[in-house]
């Protein structure tokens, strides 16, 4: 277990170092910081004066240098545009993208193990065709188009007049078909509780709760269909193997082959694969959160590159590489209590 | 007795103010803009974001009229003492949010501060000095005559002096005006404006308040509380406005005009603007850009108004100089002139009948539509032969580029921060000179030192009739000379619900003065 932390560990370092070196490297194309720091008629000398201030005028070798060393003791440098350290601003941002992901989170368990379990059960059943038919599309449609619709038919609202107003049919049909709208489109919502240090939490009241609705559906959308796709054919697999024929045989309750023996090591590879797209689901929120202004970190990290703010956007990447290395780490330690017979350093025991 | 009537009069006039205003008061607005403002500090960066929250939580001297007039807010009156002086008299009982007093010192202090500060120095160049002569008297000094010192002391925007004094708990000077990092004044803020600042999470919220003691009792202006969202993205904005989620939005995307004009709930207003888009053609690059005769023919080569109904949807106003109409430079005589016959005789007396290549540049999300004009300017050079190898580039990108004159043609798009024409020229068409800043954005590296001294001449020139007529002559020698391609002048949108007055509160500065916003 030491052993593992501490190869891990290693691991981590190297990715961090990895990771600040090719964000320092792609700077000069990411554009001059100055132009979203001054105004258009600000003369050259000034400019010049400013940026050599910041220590844009030295080798790239020189910066780097300055950056490491300061980062060795857990300075990353300050913010152009916030003026504020990265951490801190990385901080203040991080708790509403995990409530994000929390809340796409709980989405997707709640509904891909479900369904993912009656599709294996009943494969031929119209509704498990359904499921995997609408999942089908569900995966093929971009966020930020799901995103749209969403705020088109839950929180503008639509009119629908496609049918004849004077029959009876058409009338329910444009009537069931029309929506009020109502749900917050954007942001967070006024009423935040505060949990602790930056944690400002959506969860705990109404208002709260009704801004999370849209974009955490619009997150879990790409997610749901892979799981329940993954947990539908693991599970078929799973119920064709010997010791499940042999606990049919045996004559157990088919809940109980189902839902103690089966989905047990059902969940082996989807906990692998759950690790892994919840680093994904992080890339993901920068597009969420753009069509929803949502406050967390994507939006943050776009905007840092629209304005050229190096310092953040190097931060926000180290801090990302950081949370992939811990989420597998977690995912390797969860894996080994769930199925004993895995070595977690790989040696023999 | 009369002066205890008196006395008792003015308490009572005291006493009963702010009671109506709290009453009238009342609404609550929210707004979303594309982005909030960087910093508190109104000096730190002359951007149109900071300049609309120093309309909120600050009053200028004079501020600008709708038909581009001056109308006075702190200042009560000016006049000119001589051809360099100009004496103020200020408004008296005005308090700062932190309730001092305001006075001519005040004034003094912002004054010295705005020549302290990077992006407005500059503007503030031709002042040599300010004399405080009472409480409510003061004199601006420049060192030659100033046509535009009304247009200038619409940036001054009095800070409270002895709220910004003195040193923080860890010993930095409250004044001091710091580009990146923290400072006092980016933090804080106490103007005498509107609204005072609540709250503020950086791009995430702002919250503004009305200012209880707010001098300018006579505003109809009846909103109590503001919410300010940045929302970035255009569609998300629009929807925020159409889900009811905002009141008041700005600014709104070409793409979804109609859609804000179908919805009923839901008002538009829009206006012609005054930042001028327009291309250089580089002469120190392109040999052929030297001929006046090839400038013409690509004059002559670029449908504006085309780009302008097609590419812009009637977003923008055709323009063939750089003033737009309301500018002393604007003559009304200047018009677009595309003729493609024409451009192609004119290649061929210039001895270029076969064209020739040039690279163009331009930027692809800092302007509307940026990128497509320049891939349509780009098809219509083809048709004279101008084969065009085309660029587009982010701002972050782009500006650098820009700075190196990377490009053979360069589109770029300019607002006069003094509101007047000759910044136009300053910037965009003088012989560019490195130790005065002259010519700073001429990527065309076009020089005519005759017009040059022109605009000089018209910039000491106090009045008003001349100057007009020196600066429509400028503009017509531009023209004649082509000495760029101008393309249009952008327009602004706003909406709002029905029930936010925004139509009279709007100028084409896009400082909406909020303020005197009225909320049914």
């Amino acid at each position: 277990m030491l052993a593992f932390l501490v190869q891990r560990i290693s691991q981590a370092v190297l990715v961090m170092f990895v990771i600040s070196v090719i964000a320092f490297a792609i700077q000069d194309g990411l554009g001059d910081p100055l132009q979203e720091m001054v105004g258009m008629s600000v003369s050259m000398e000034e400019r010049e004066a400013l940026r050599e201030e910041l220590g844009l005028n030295d080798s790239m070798v020189v910066q780097y240098l300055r950056f490491a060393g300061k980062a060795l003791q857990g300075d990353l440098g300050n913010s152009y545009f916030y003026g504020k350290p990265t951490l801190e601003v990385i901080a203040e941002h991080l708790p509403a993208t995990l409530e994000l992901v929390i809340g796409a989170s709980l989405i997707i368990m709640f509904l891909s193990v479900p369904i993912g379990v009656y599709a294996a059960i009943r494969p031929q059943a119209w509704l498990a065709k359904f499921f995997m038919g609408v999942s089908t599309v569900g995966i093929s449609i971009p966020v930020f188009l799901t995103a749209i619709v969403l705020i088109q038919i839950y929180s503008i609202g639509i009119t629908i007049e496609w049918f004849p107003e004077d029959t009876g049919w058409g009338q329910w049909l444009n009537g069931a078909l029309t929506t009020e709208g109502g749900l917050p489109s954007y942001g967070r919502g006024d009423e935040l509780t505060h949990l602790f240090g930056t944690w400002y939490s959506g969860f705990f009241s109404t208002d709260g709760l009704m801004h999370l609705v849209l974009p955490c559906v619009s997150l879990a959308s790409i997610m749901l269909p892979l799981f329940i796709r993954l947990i539908r054919a693991e599970m078929m697999e799973v119920l064709q193997s010997d010791y499940i024929r042999y606990a049919r045989a045996k004559g157990l309750s088919a809940v109980r082959i189902n839902f103690l023996h089966a989905l047990k090591n059902t969940m082996l590879p989807v906990i692998t694969v759950g690790g892994v797209q919840v680093g994904v689901m992080v890339a993901y929120t920068i597009l969420t959160e753009t069509v929803f202004q949502w406050p967390g970190v994507g939006l943050m990290f776009l905007e840092a590159i629209t304005r050229s703010d190096i310092p953040l956007i190097v931060a926000y990447l180290m801090v990302v590489g950081l949370i992939f290395v811990i989420t597998n780490t977690l995912v390797d330690l969860v894996y080994g209590l769930v199925n004993p017979t895995v070595k977690l350093t790989g040696k023999k025991a | 007795m009369k002066k205890l009537l008196a006395a008792l009069v003015g308490t009572m006039a005291l006493a009963t103010a702010p009671v109506a205003l709290s009453a009238e008061a009342t609404k609550e607005l929210k707004m979303a803009y594309d982005a909030d403002p960087v910093t508190l500090d109104i000096h730190e960066q002359l951007s149109g974001g900071i300049l609309q929250l120093s309309h909120m939580s600050f009053d200028p001297l004079v501020r600008w009229t709708k038909d581009l007039g001056f109308e006075g807010r702190l200042a009560e009156s000016w006049e000119r003492v001589d051809d360099k002086t100009m004496r103020f008299k200020l408004r008296e009982g005005v308090k700062f949010h932190s309730g001092n007093e305001f006075t001519a010192k005040d004034v003094k202090f912002t004054y010295d501060r705005l020549k302290e500060s990077q992006d407005f120095k500059a503007i503030f160049q031709p002042f040599s000095g300010i004399n405080v002569i009472d409480d409510y008297t003061f004199e601006l000094v420049t060192s030659e005559p100033f046509p535009l010192l009304l247009n200038t002391a619409t940036y001054i925007f009095p800070l409270d002096s002895q709220f910004y004094s003195g040193e923080t708990a860890d010993g930095k000077k409250k004044s001091a005006i710091v580009k990146h990092g923290n400072s006092f004044a980016s933090d804080n803020l106490s103007g005498t404006g509107p609204f005072v600042v609540k709250s503020r999470q950086q791009g995430v919220r702002m919250e503004f308040e009305r200012f209880a003691d707010y001098w300018d009792e006579e505003s109809p202006g009846n909103v109590k509380k503001i919410v300010l969202t940045p929302i970035k993205e255009n569609n998300t904005r629009v929807s925020a406005l159409l889900s009811g989620g905002v009141d008041f939005i700005a600014p709104v995307p070409p793409t979804d005009l109609d859609r804000i004009k179908r919805d009923k709930n839901s008002e538009l207003v829009t206006m012609s603007g005054t930042r001028i888009i327009m291309f250089h053609m580089n002469q120190e690059r392109v040999e052929a850009f030297k001929n006046p005769k090839v400038r013409q023919a690509i004059a002559y080569a670029i449908n504006q108004e085309g780009i302008a109904a097609k590419i812009m949807k009637g977003f923008a106003t055709p323009a063939a100089q750089l003033s737009p109409a309301g500018y002393q430079g604007h003559n009304e005589s200047l018009k677009p002139r595309y003729d493609v016959k024409k451009a192609q005789e004119l290649m061929k007396e210039a001895g270029y009948e076969d064209g020739f290549t040039i690279t163009m540049m331009a930027p692809n999300n800092r302007y509307v539509n940026d990128d497509k004009i320049a891939q349509a300017a780009a098809a219509m050079l083809a048709r004279i032969n101008i084969k065009v190898d085309l660029k587009t580039l982010p701002k972050a990108q782009y500006w650098p580029e820009f700075d190196n004159r990377s490009g053979d043609m360069m589109l770029i798009g300019w607002h006069a921060d003094t509101e007047d024409s000759a910044n136009f020229y300053e910037f965009l068409t003088f012989c560019p000179e490195a130790g005065s800043g002259a010519g700073q954005y001429n990527a065309g590296n076009y020089c005519n030192p005759e017009i040059d001294a022109l605009v000089a001449k018209a910039n000491v020139e106090t009045d008003v009739e001349k100057r007009t007529a020196m600066l429509q002559e400028v503009e017509k020698r531009l023209y004649d000379d082509a000495a760029f391609v101008p393309l249009h002048w952008q327009d602004l949108a706003w909406a709002s619900k029905k029930n936010v007055k925004i139509e009279p509160i709007l100028n084409v500065m896009n400082f909406p003065y909020l303020g005197d916003l009225v909320v049914e």
